[in-house]
């Protein structure tokens, strides 16, 4: 057994701790070095698991507590495929968040990067544990970083009550997870995810098991951004500094639905195997209320990050769909989706980063035509949103394809359609303020009563380039053109059906953690190939509607007077704490009400 | 064994969470939360709990004698130390949002819609 499982925790909360300690003593620019070296070792280890955990999964029991006939005495990290492939996407995005950003601060302290760097331990550690409790506390870890960096412009009034609204419903969300994992306790008397699950597989669900099962699916949803509990999201995503969204949108809310995921298939899915049906219906209609919320939401916003923060919230509704499936090649979809978004989607925001540190506003209506000196910066912009409508050979477009073949097998064709709403809808919204901040196409200022109001938004970088750092450039076009091409990448969807295999053998997770035994291979099942057409109509269509809003008058007219069925769902994102924590509320009890008719 | 622990848990958690749904104050409504988390300890000690047990400190009583769980109680001290800083961080919020917005009001913030 190596040393190796623990060191992608523990490396970046030692350097932060040191950091933090030396803060008067170490310059801003040293600072930044340390924490973009840190982030890079993390990568490698993190790639090291990753390639280990392809042909078995690792196991490993701090301080050597290894279980003694059957029973987990210790704590453990179970590392497969996917879980240590979000803690190198983390660590990826974080990498490319600090290079981004060692131009972008000017003022800040090493605050900042002590931060990211705990934000990326406790991500990681999340990705890899194998112990529920442990989930819960690199759960609060993450969250109380995040919430911090949401507020670090704490001079400006809109991040301070965009962190508020984020940090309170979170931590609700955090709670009900907590109440959940004690009644779970309750019943089992263990807190390793495998032990649990064995526990739970020799006795029927009773009505304490699906209330438990309900608290922790929704704690997690919380930090998934699934309706009704996404409003904090977009306020978090819309105030907090743009490197920071990019670790919100690309991971962060990815790993609420990979730890929904990863409880189901650990703990629940023995015990809940004879309602399989029930649950698939109950995931896939919250999956689809997201994907619908987020996408008209998309379409009517003006401020290039809230509007992407909405695009995260319907993609991510696409993705609850893919693991709502709850078979092989649905979970596989969701993985390649999730990494193609993660691409695109960062890209997206790190462009609209360098808006708003050349431009220095991210405002539609105020940037009209003025973007036309940045032209690469907006091309960037135009690949990532053609990669989120799934163009071919990006990772969305390969991920649909896969949920779309398991969806058939199901009689769940439809979700064909709600994928091309999400799709058509969240890139139109991009390429309508591409077209329109960069070619002036369009009306001067089509105000009206209903617009949302603008929200203010402070530049958060000294003006003064004459041109875009290539510290800015360098990572929004890579990661963009990630997310463009990464079904280019051989034999990935094989590796990405396997790795969900994996993940979704419960017995063989108990197995291996309790009794040491390897998971036997099993014959891959057949993966799906790509629909071109489906992505080129999504494409097509997407462009179609950001020319038509923005060219013929009438149309657009037609547009807002549809724009008016959302107007409802507008106004519930009122901004207000008070409501958000009510949606969650009735969401929790929506969910248990369900799961009790649906499982007993 | 009584139910009662776990009624009172359960209520707990409800008039924390109508507190912070009808708040009209942010420290008002950070301390509604800390109610919620008060609920959290009830139920985590209600689950170790074992009638007429010792506490799980071994140093003076022989091994072998009854005790409560102690895995829920390192549990629910974590718990503890983990939302001690969320709380810290929400009230430090707070003091911002009253220099910034000039109030502590959730209804008269106004800086997010739509």
């Amino acid at each position: 057994m190596t040393a190796l499982p623990p060191l992608p925790v523990a490396i970046p909360l030692a350097v932060a701790a040191l950091l933090a300690g030396l803060n008067h003593f170490v310059k801003r620019r040293a600072s930044s070095w340390i924490a973009i070296a840190t982030t890079a070792i993390n990568v490698w280890f993190c790639i090291q698991l990753l390639l280990q955990s392809i042909p078995n999964t690792i196991v490993y029991w701090f301080g050597g507590w290894q279980p003694r006939h059957g029973i987990a005495l210790g704590i453990s990290f179970v590392i497969d495929p996917i879980g240590a492939g979000l803690a190198c996407i983390a660590g990826v995005l974080t990498l490319a968040a600090l290079i981004f950003s060692s131009k972008y601060f000017d003022s800040v302290g090493t605050l900042f990067h002590v931060l990211m760097l705990v934000f990326l331990g406790a991500m990681c550690g999340f990705a890899l544990t194998g112990d529920l409790f442990n989930l819960f506390v690199f759960f609060e870890l993450m969250s109380a970083a995040a919430y911090a960096l949401c507020g670090y412009k704490t001079e400006e009034p809109a991040p301070v009550q965009g962190a508020l609204n984020f940090a309170v419903t979170n931590t609700v969300g955090c709670y009900f997870l907590l109440t959940g994992i004690g009644l779970v306790y309750a019943r089992t008397g263990a807190l390793n995810l495998a032990q649990i699950g064995r526990t739970l597989d020799q006795q029927p669900p009773g009505a304490l098991v699906i209330v438990a099962f309900t608290f922790i699916t929704c704690g997690f949803l919380v930090k998934t951004a699934a309706t009704p509990f996404h409003f904090w999201l977009d306020d978090a995503h819309a105030v907090a500094p743009t490197p920071v969204c990019v670790l919100y949108s690309g991971i962060m809310v990815e790993l609420g639905l990979y730890a929904v995921a990863r409880v189901y298939w650990t703990v629940f899915s023995g015990c809940f195997s004879a309602s399989t049906e029930a649950l698939r219906g109950l995931f896939i209609t919250i999956g689809t209320a997201t994907a619908l919320v987020g996408a008209g939401m998309c379409f009517g916003q003006r401020n290039l990050k809230r509007l992407l923060a909405f695009s995260t919230i319907s993609h991510v509704g696409v993705m609850v769909i893919g693991f709502g499936l709850l078979t092989v090649n649905g979970l596989a979809g969701m993985a390649y989706y999730m990494l193609g978004h993660a691409g695109a989607k960062s890209g997206l925001f790190l462009c609209a980063g360098i808006v708003l540190h050349r431009c220095r506003s991210v405002d539609l209506f105020e940037l009209k035509g003025r973007t036309a000196r940045l032209p690469f910066t907006i091309a960037a912009l135009i690949c990532g949103a053609a990669a989120l409508a799934g163009t071919p050979l990006s990772g969305v477009s390969l991920g649909d394809s896969m949920i779309h073949s398991a969806a058939n097998r199901h009689a769940y064709g439809w979700i064909t359609w709600i994928s091309l709403a999400s799709g058509v809808l969240t890139s139109a919204a991009i390429f309508r303020f591409a077209a329109y901040t960069f070619a002036g196409l369009g009306p001067d200022t089509p105000k009206s009563p209903e617009e949302p109001q603008k929200t203010e938004e402070h530049p958060e970088t000294a003006p003064g380039d004459a041109s875009t750092p290539a510290v800015m450039f360098v990572p929004a076009a890579l990661l963009t053109f990630a997310g463009l091409f990464l079904a280019i990448t051989p034999g990935l969807e094989n590796v990405l059906v396997r790795a969900a295999q994996q993940f979704e053998d419960h017995s063989g997770y108990i197995r291996r953690v309790l009794d040491n035994v390897p998971a036997p291979m099993m014959a891959a099942p057949a993966i799906p190939h790509e629909e071109f057409a489906h992505g080129l109509l999504t494409l097509a269509l997407a462009i179609g509607l950001s020319l038509l809003y923005l060219l013929w008058e009438r149309g657009r007219h037609s547009l807002n007077a549809a724009a008016k069925a959302v107007q409802i769902i507008r106004r519930a994102h009122s901004g207000h704490v008070g409501d958000y924590v009510t949606w969650l509320t009735f969401g929790v009890a929506g969910f248990g009400l369900a799961a009790l008719l649906l499982l007993r | 064994m009584s139910y009662l622990p776990y009624v009172i848990a359960a209520w707990i958690f409800l008039v924390g969470l109508y507190g912070l749904i009808t708040s009209r104050h942010l420290v008002h409504l950070i301390i509604c939360l800390s109610v919620i988390q008060s609920s959290t300890y009830v139920l985590l000690v209600a689950i170790g709990y074992r009638t007429g047990a010792a506490a799980p400190v071994f140093a003076d009583i022989p091994p072998g004698t009854p005790a409560v769980d102690s895995v829920v109680q390192a549990v629910m001290l974590t718990d503890v130390v983990v939302e001690v800083t969320v709380v810290a961080l929400l009230l430090a919020f707070a003091v911002q949002t009253h220099k910034r917005h000039g109030t502590v009001d959730p209804d008269q913030l106004r800086a997010l819609r739509g």
